[in-house]
């Protein structure tokens, strides 16, 4: 076991791509961390160099202390689960788990030892003496852990494990993977594109775009204080509504009605090349039907009336779409994002305001309803560089703060 | 109705390949048939033997001219196979898996080596062959032949090699092998149908080669198998050696049977599936 740590690391490929720029990474020794990020970002890249399998062009990587950026991968005892399982097709179960240990050139009892342990832990023991054409892709995803997990490394490097399984079988997935973690209790480097993966797995969870790491921390830190407008719109499910805010007479007018600004953001915004519009980002569970909302609450949002597109009612609460008139809010975060979520998940920036209200909520489609929303919860992003105006030391305060 | 276009659809297709296959045995069955038959029957214009012997068998296994160039042929392709096998997976590996400057080059160039017309290559290969001492010798016709092999052992193998995942390697590597046993005990196996492939097409290239193996032997030293068969005279010279040449040529053609049948068991196609994915 070991910590690993990513001093500025930088790669740029022959092509002249650079697909990782300046990464700075302390992951603890025994940590779980989670690299996430739109495809093509550079999660493979990272992990490929601390792998060994993709040399570093500038930066130091360290692996329990020690420099280790010109040794090649068998020589940094980290095992790798890949994406596409890579299973030796011409060997069984047993001998693709006992390959790592036949080159380590332990003995024949040992290697046999430690791969009965670890088909147990996996559930793999029946299944020993077949060939991965057999398999199903979740067997196959379990031999592929079992074969890293089989030799005890320094650290394990996941690179989109679960992403070739249907859904139902990558949640159930998740468990294994997070159980398994925590029992081993071995540093361990996840890279997926799945932002609810990221949320429900990792320690820490590290949000890359375009190579470079936009914010570190704990899963709730990234969702309740996203340092930009990139973090806050990749981070949540479903993602973060945005609308445009023209700054006027120290207000936001936005489609919403006029929102009020307390004093630390007005400073922001007399500062001489403050913007004079903004993003205005608000999560959908910070809206509420406006009948069911107390005085007490109602004093710390504001309300606004809307049409209903669309109810989808979920049982414990209601996904409520309102059509909203106005300005959309644009920015190359936000394309950046619909682009990478298809345009269907990714309604946020669009004229549809997602809500997410309380189950005992009589809405109906056609209707236009009233609906208050928390004022306190609000994010305002400068379009220009995506940076959040309501952070402050690294705390998202609302539109409202003094 | 639909069933009725089928049957007669699968009878067309069917009629269409007895065809073509009639086509192509036909001059084969009828050397076998001839190899077969008495030197008074030789003639006779029978299909089926009337007269049915293993005479030309036993002559031909008597001369000692017919034995020596089989062992020639035998000695000489499978050397240059083996040869240009290892030489042209090496080469094809690198093509496939590293991007190197003038890789496009190197392609092209060996490709056009496979077209280069080998008849015009045979008087300046005798000229040299001669000065280096190795005219009428195994190597003097396993050289060329490597030379016109590896070529097409490089594309094909190469095609192969691309076929597997990437991914299997760096598994490999990162499971504690060095680039050596990252190609021998995992790359190495999955490509061996691809190897066997080439194997066979290269045997066959150096086994019928008859352009090189006339023009760069002199003597029964080297001689193979079809250029022996141009000097074939039968048991004595007043003999006419119809038969044995025909007995011969059906023993030469069996190894080549015996090879293909050998490693066609071992083309097994899918022999990677279950390496990447559902
Ligand atoms: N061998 C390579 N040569 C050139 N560019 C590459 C190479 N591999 C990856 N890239 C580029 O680097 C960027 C990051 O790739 P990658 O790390 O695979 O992204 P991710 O895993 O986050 O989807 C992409 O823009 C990709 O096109
Ligand atoms: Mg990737």
């Amino acid at each position: 076991m070991a910590d690993i740590v990513l001093d500025k690391v930088s790669k740029s490929f022959p092509d002249g791509t650079v697909a990782v720029q300046d990464v700075d990474l302390e992951i603890a020794d025994g940590e779980f961390v989670i690299l996430v990020g739109p495809s093509g970002c550079g999660k493979s890249t990272t992990l490929n160099m601390i792998a060994g399998l993709e040399d570093i062009s500038s930066g130091e990587l360290r692996i329990a202390g020690q420099r280790v950026n010109d040794k090649a991968p068998r020589d940094r005892d980290i095992a790798m689960v890949f994406q596409s399982y890579a299973l030796y097709p011409n060997m069984t179960v047993r001998e693709n788990m006992a390959f790592p240990l036949r080159l380590a050139k332990l003995d024949k009892e040992t290697i046999d030892r430690k791969v009965d342990e670890a088909a147990k832990v996996l559930e793999l023991t029946s299944l020993l003496d077949r060939k991965p054409a057999n398999l199903s892709g979740g067997q196959r995803q379990r031999v592929a852990m079992g074969r890293a997990i089989v030799r005890q490394p320094k650290a394990f490097l996941m690179d989109e494990p679960l992403s070739n399984l249907d859904a139902k079988l990558r949640v159930q997935m998740r468990t294994v993977v997070s159980r398994l973690q925590k029992q081993l209790g071995t540093t361990t480097v996840y890279v997926t594109h799945d932002q609810t993966e990221a949320m429900t797995l990792g320690d820490r969870v590290v949000i890359m775009r375009g190579g470079a790491v936009q914010q570190v921390g704990p899963p709730q830190e990234l969702y309740d204080h996203p340092k930009n407008l990139f973090v806050a719109g990749f981070i949540g499910s479903p993602s973060m509504n945005f609308l445009h805010a023209a700054v006027q007479d120290g207000e936001l007018h936005t489609a919403l009605g006029t929102v009020p600004i307390g004093d630390r953001v007005r400073r922001e915004l007399e500062a001489a090349d403050a913007p004079r519009e903004l993003i205005l980002g608000i999560r959908p569970e910070h809206f509420e039907d406006a009948e069911l909302v107390d005085d007490d609450t109602r004093r710390r949002g504001m309300e606004f009336e809307a049409p209903v597109d669309i109810v989808e009612s979920m049982g414990s609460d209601k996904y409520v779409y309102f059509t909203v008139e106005g300005e959309k809010a644009s920015a190359a975060e936000l394309e950046e994002l619909a682009a990478d979520a298809g345009a269907t998940d990714f309604a946020g920036a669009g004229g549809n305001l997602v809500t997410r209200l309380s189950a005992e909520s009589p809405v109906a489609e056609g209707q236009t309803r009233r609906v208050w929303f928390n004022l306190e919860k609000i994010h305002l992003f400068d379009p220009a560089n995506g940076r959040n105006l309501t952070l402050h030391e690294g705390r998202a305060a609302g539109a409202l703060a003094d | 109705m639909a069933v009725e276009t089928t049957t007669r659809a699968k009878l067309r297709w069917g009629l269409l390949d007895v065809l073509v296959v009639v086509f192509a045995l036909v001059p084969v069955l009828w050397i076998a048939s001839l190899s077969f038959k008495t030197p008074a029957t030789l003639t006779d214009g029978n299909f089926i033997p009337r007269e049915w012997t293993l005479d030309n068998y036993r002559t031909i296994f008597d001369t000692d001219q017919f034995v020596r160039a089989l062992v020639n042929s035998i000695g000489v392709a499978l050397i240059a196979t083996l040869v240009a096998v290892v030489l042209g997976a090496m080469a094809a590996y690198a093509i496939s898996r590293l991007d190197f400057p003038g890789k496009k080059l190197l392609v092209g160039v060996s490709l056009l080596i496979a077209m280069f017309p080998q008849v015009s290559l045979v008087s300046p290969l005798f000229e040299i062959e001669r000065q280096l001492k190795i005219f009428d010798t195994w190597l003097g016709l396993i050289l060329p032949y490597i030379t016109f092999a590896l070529p097409l052992a490089i594309y094909t193998l190469s095609a192969f090699f691309k076929q597997i995942p990437w991914d299997l390697e760096k598994a490999a590597k990162m499971d504690g092998a060095t680039q050596g046993q990252a190609f021998r005990r995992v790359i190495a196996p999955l490509a061996a149908p691809g190897l066997f492939t080439t194997a066979i097409l290269v045997f066959i290239f150096c086994w019928n080669d008859f352009l090189f193996a006339i023009s760069l032997t002199s003597t029964e030293r080297s001689r193979t198998v079809p250029a022996a068969l141009s000097f074939f005279t039968g048991a004595s010279q007043f003999e006419d050696p119809t038969g044995a040449i025909c007995a011969a040529a059906v023993v030469i053609t069996v190894p080549i049977i015996l090879f293909v049948l050998f490693f066609q068991r071992r083309i097994v196609s899918g022999l990677t599936s279950g390496a990447v994915k559902g």
